[in-house]
């Protein structure tokens, strides 16, 4: 789940080193934290929160897919 | 933007491999000439041809290689066919198990397909328009909403009062009005903000201060 949304972050932002995503596991719960350069927040969140939505639903495609549910912040 | 050095005993040898190892035609890629190759004397000092070549990536390879990581996520190795329609690309996938990738009333296809226009445009300035469809969804999708469409204008034009459809995406508002665009007797307009904005269907003439 950590690299989905690494790979996703990194496809959208100008600058993909920067992006970084840790993630910790209680139960069946996934949390995730993605951070990525300052100037490239806004490329990960989208005009109210559209762009932040969409990962958030191929996630929870993915989290799906293993049995788990799976939370994103964006830090 | 992808790119392989390939050496072989002259340079054609070594942009057929780099083409082969790139899964490209000649027309797509673009190729420098690192070491021309000589056959030396008698087999001594003889040198390979060595070339570098590059992948002039096309949005479709783009759309595929943002795409790839996340199917196989999804447990999911569709196969795809890709069109230019009005203006569009159509990227059209088939095979096994494909929900995972279409999820409820498509809100896993449209995430996809923003993300992918957003991945595949991020640093390009003309802008493709990226379409994905799974087996026909969409417009399995179209014909389902066209036909609710009609039954609602015929509700709103029978009763006189609005009917006010359920949130939809731009695409589908489009369609709604589209689809309603001929209709006598009514008139359609989209009210309330992203993403809960609705179709409003009217009755024309009604006086609406009643």
């Amino acid at each position: 789940m950590k690299d989905v949304v690494e790979h996703i972050a990194r496809s959208l932002v100008t600058q993909p080193d920067e992006v970084q995503v840790t993630a910790s596991e209680n139960d069946k719960l996934v949390n995730l934290e993605l951070r990525t350069a300052s100037e490239d927040m806004g490329k990960v969140i989208g005009k109210q929160g559209r762009i932040a939505k969409a990962i958030r639903t191929v996630l929870k495609a993915v989290a799906t897919k293993e049995g788990k549910k799976a939370n994103l912040d964006i830090m | 933007m992808k790119t392989v050095e390939m050496s072989a005993k002259t340079v054609d040898a070594a942009i057929e491999l780099a083409l082969a190892e790139l899964n490209a035609g000649l027309d797509q890629v673009e190729y420098e000439i690192l070491e021309n190759g000589s056959k030396g004397i008698l087999g001594l000092g003889a040198k390979d041809a060595r070339v570098r070549v590059t992948f002039n990536e096309g949005p479709e390879q783009r759309a595929i290689e943002f795409l790839q990581p996340i199917f196989k996520k999804l447990n999911v190795n569709p196969e795809y066919i890709a069109i230019e329609r009005e203006g569009a690309l159509w990227i059209s996938f088939s095979g096994q198990n494909l929900g995972a990738i279409i999820g409820r009333r498509g809100e896993t296809l449209d995430a996809l397909q923003y993300l992918t226009n957003l991945a595949v445009n991020r640093q390009y300035d003309d802008k493709t328009r990226i379409i994905l469809d799974v087996e026909g969804y969409r417009q399995t999708r179209e014909d389902t909403l066209a036909g609710l469409a009609r039954k609602m204008a015929d509700k709103a034009r029978k009763s006189g009062r609005d009917v006010v459809l359920e949130p939809m995406s731009p695409h589908e508002r489009r369609i709604i009005h589209m689809t309603l665009q001929e209709e006598r007797g009514i008139r359609t307009y989209s009210q309330g903000e992203e993403p809960y904005r609705k179709v409003v269907i009217t009755k024309k003439g009604v006086n609406r201060d009643n």
